[in-house]
């Protein structure tokens, strides 16, 4: 009877959504208000409906419905309540409902809350939320239904894969589609300047928060999945560069050159034509990591869903959506005018080096994602693109974005001062000097460029401090009166300080992890005692425990540093009956930014355990750079004046008033 | 400056980036890619010592010997010929005699293929695309893992997670 309800409450959706694709774009060409508002209710209704679908699922999922197929499949009565509901999205199926859920939910958003915007942009951007929502909604309805049932149900589900069975995917699928997902309203506003013909700056802030909402959502997911594999995958590993994560740092950096692009317009009225393109283009790579990962086209671990009905389906929304944004861009683009000039050494030109530089990195990206692809379906050959490759390429265009982060702020808009920049960074360059002298002293092996990638994070981490020092005329003016700046300080210029120091901070714990990460790997007995890293790692036994779906094999291992004993660490392995799967719960103890870990590999016919043991230092810093920008993001997005700025567009007050 | 020189300043440092992006695109495809081969691909196509290459198969049932030190030998087969590798290191979870695996390294003098990585399948159904691929052109498909097509999406879960081919390194 759920299951029924939820696919009902689908195919109402998908009715909604064709409503409102339609009625609100003739409501604007025949300038019908009643018309144009049907947007807002039918987004509103929309999101009643699919969140209805979703919630339907959870409740099948909880309640170990196993007469439908997708609970059968991915879930197990034993299984824990929490994986009962974080299973919902493990599935492809119900990882698509959640996509729409989110996708009903930004339009949802945009309904109630854009009471401010023009009626007839709100009518245009609903109505393009809805095209997206409709293609996607079919999609889900013609093949990958969740509600399927089974003619003969079974007593017991087949479970979730236990990989998936972790605290980190219950919070980093939701937190990456809040990203993807979230810049659909970029593209939708986008593609409804391009319908209008028409946009101001006052469409860059509108545009913004939405931008930033996203932006900051994707930044924490990128980055929680990130830590997700670092411990559920037993070697330590943070980023792979695989296809799939590919497919989320893709949109990351076309939506950080958003983001910056958007400021230049709203600020200058400059680059309005790049700005839209933007906006088409990330929301056109959150769709195309959507068909990555959805059609099964890659040769991947990810690559579970190989149902090629699928994969068709999503290349064809892919297409007509790209594909007919793009037309729309190239007819339209040139009747939108340019405005703001502005000199090469400026705030916009060192805006428009970050986009020229963040495009770049991500066109690299998108090559050596999809060139294998290509060249396999051209030449049949089958080749693989892996890390070197974007090490080679990536790194050395972000290390000139880095080194030009911190002169960003410094310069003024119009025309900047290069050389006073300098001089202010001066004392930045300093500190990163001395900071490459210290990481060149302390450091034992390693490679020699490793020091100056410290000084290059230390330059950009002080960069972003001395551009607050800076304002608030830190040592200059009295310290009174330096804290009162502060405080009246725009929380964006915070804000940008934080999200650029937060990179600098990720460098730094990338830089110190790959280069002076130490490890053991060998065969240990109990009571055997290894020597790492100034550590003393003793085994001192194995015990078998059962868990509420799987047995345990557990070791218990005590740490000591100088000959005190500091702490235990148990590291187990899982395996889990249903599937016969097993996976690796690695121990972690954090020393100050730095961690020691500990995974099991498999027992010896002697009664020893393979072990990996690794010292990783000030990797914590990795995780909380993102952190840190997401912080950042927020504190912008925080603003006052983005806030008041928005109900007051110059333009749509000029309508409202009496002719002249 | 005049409004043409300015956009000419813009344009001219954005074709240099990607001058530069291009070149460093084109020297790393060149040096950092790897292809795929089968062992009868290894047969027919004399591959050279030392260069490197992705090997993939089906682990010969019975040829898993560990050696000290987590140095292994196995073979990896396809249907029609075998190929003998050496690894030192951990074996990835999901390593079974009889099942798929993909490794990464290269041919010694001698015609063993030294690996320093092995990927395994990622769950008891999912046989990596391009040994599936590789077996079906062969004719050595056997049907119980045809279905893994159909099976594989349905079991298994979320792609969206940030496995990577670490996951079972």
């Amino acid at each position: 009877m759920i299951a029924e309800a939820g696919h009902y409450a689908l195919v109402l959706a998908l009715g909604l959504a064709l409503i409102q694709s339609t009625v609100p774009l003739l409501g604007a060409r025949w300038r019908d208000p009643a018309l144009m508002n049907v947007a807002r209710s039918t987004a509103l209704a929309q999101l009643l409906f699919a969140g209805l679908a979703f919630a339907a699922l959870v409740t099948l999922h909880v309640t170990s419905d196993f007469s439908v197929l997708n609970v059968y499949e991915n879930s197990h009565s034993a299984k824990p309540l929490l994986y009962k509901i974080t299973g919902v999205w493990g599935s492809h199926e119900g990882s698509m409902l959640l996509w729409v859920s989110i996708l009903a939910l930004f339009g949802g958003l945009v309904a109630a809350f854009g009471n401010n915007l023009p009626l007839s942009l709100r009518a245009h951007v609903l109505a393009v939320q809805a095209w997206i929502a409709g293609a996607f909604y079919l999609f889900i309805l013609t093949t990958s239904n969740p509600f399927l049932r089974i003619p003969n149900p079974p007593m017991e589900g087949r479970d979730l894969n236990p990989v998936l069975q972790d605290i980190g995917l219950a919070l980093h699928p939701p937190m990456l589609y809040l990203g993807y997902v979230g810049f659909s309203i970029s593209f939708s506003f986008a593609i409804a300047a391009l319908l209008e013909g028409r946009i101001d700056a006052a469409w860059a802030r509108w545009v913004r928060p939405w931008t930033l909402v996203a932006w900051i959502f994707l930044t924490l997911g990128i980055a929680m999945g990130s830590y997700w594999a670092y411990y559920e995958l037993g070697w330590g590993g943070w980023w792979f560069w695989d296809p799939v994560e590919n497919a989320s740092l893709m949109p990351w950096l076309a939506g950080t050159a958003l983001l910056h692009s958007a400021l230049v317009m709203e600020k200058r009225n400059a680059l309005k034509v790049w700005t839209i393109l933007l906006s088409i283009l990330t929301f056109s790579l959150s769709l195309l990591g959507t068909f990555l990962v959805r059609s099964g086209v890659l040769t991947s671990v990810h690559a579970f869903a190989t149902d090629p009905t699928r994969g068709v389906f999503i290349l064809l929304i892919l297409c007509i959506f790209i594909g007919g944004s793009l037309t729309l861009f190239a007819g339209r683009a040139s009747s939108l005018k340019q405005g703001g000039l502005f000199a090469p050494i400026s705030r916009e030109g060192a805006l428009v080096l970050n986009n020229l530089f963040l495009t770049t990195a991500c066109a690299t990206v998108f090559v050596g994602t999809l060139y294998p692809l290509a060249l396999e379906v051209l030449t049949g050959d089958k080749i693989s693109v892996g890390a070197p490759f974007f090490n080679l390429t990536f790194a050395p265009l972000f290390v000139p974005l880095m080194i030009a982060v911190p002169f960003g702020p410094m310069l003024a808009w119009k025309r900047g001062d290069l050389f006073g920049a300098m001089q202010r960074l001066m004392a930045a360059g300093i500190v990163a000097v001395l900071g490459v002298a210290f990481a060149w002293a302390w450091a034992r092996g390693g490679s020699a460029l490793a020091p100056l990638a410290i000084g290059l994070a230390v330059f950009v981490i002080a960069g972003a401090a001395s551009d607050i020092a800076e304002r608030i005329g830190l040592f200059r003016v009295p310290l009174a009166n330096a804290v009162r700046r502060a405080r009246g300080l725009p929380r964006s210029a915070w804000g940008t300080a934080f999200a650029h120091a937060g990179i600098g901070i990720a460098l730094m714990g990338i830089v110190c992890e790959t280069t002076w990460n130490s490890e053991y790997i060998g065969t240990m007995k109990p009571h055997d005692s290894i020597p790492l890293a100034g550590y003393q790692f003793t085994l001192d036994g194995l015990t078998q425990r059962q868990g509420p779906n799987y047995h345990e094999l557990a070791a218990v291992f005590s740490v000591a540093a100088n000959g005190r004993p500091l702490s235990l660490m148990a590291p187990s392995k899982r395996n889990f009956t249903t599937r016969g799967m097993s996976t690796t719960e690695a121990a972690l103890l954090s020393r100050g930014l730095s961690q020691l870990y500990i995974s099991l590999g498999d027992t010896t016919p002697d009664g020893g355990i393979v072990v990996r043991i690794y010292h990783k230092p000030l990797v914590l810093l990795i995780w909380f750079g993102p952190v840190l920008m997401a912080l950042g993001g927020l504190l912008s997005l925080s603003d006052r004046r983005l806030r008041v700025g928005v109900p007051k567009p110059a333009k749509a007050l000029r309508g409202l008033q009496p002719a002249e | 400056m005049t409004r043409k020189q300015r956009r000419l300043t813009i344009i001219g440092c954005s074709l240099a980036v990607l001058g530069i992006a291009a070149a460093l695109v084109l020297n790393a495809l060149r040096d950092s890619i790897v292809f795929f081969s089968t062992p009868s691909m290894v047969a027919e196509q004399h591959i050279a010592p030392g260069r490197r290459f992705r090997l993939g198969g089906l682990v010969q049932p019975g040829s898993l010997m560990r050696g000290d030190n987590l140095s292994v030998r196995f073979e990896v087969a396809d249907g029609k010929d075998k190929l003998p590798v050496t690894y030192k290191g951990i074996l990835p979870d999901l390593f079974r005699e009889g099942q798929g695996v993909v490794a990464e390294g290269s041919l010694d003098r001698s015609g063993v293929f030294r690996a320093d990585t092995v990927l395994a399948k990622h769950d008891e159904r999912y046989m990596p695309k391009e040994v599936a691929d590789a077996l079906k052109k062969q004719g050595h498909w056997k049907d119980d893992y045809s279905d893994y097509g159909k099976s594989a999406g349905a079991v298994a879960s979320e792609a969206n997670v940030q496995t990577g081919q670490g996951a079972t390194r």
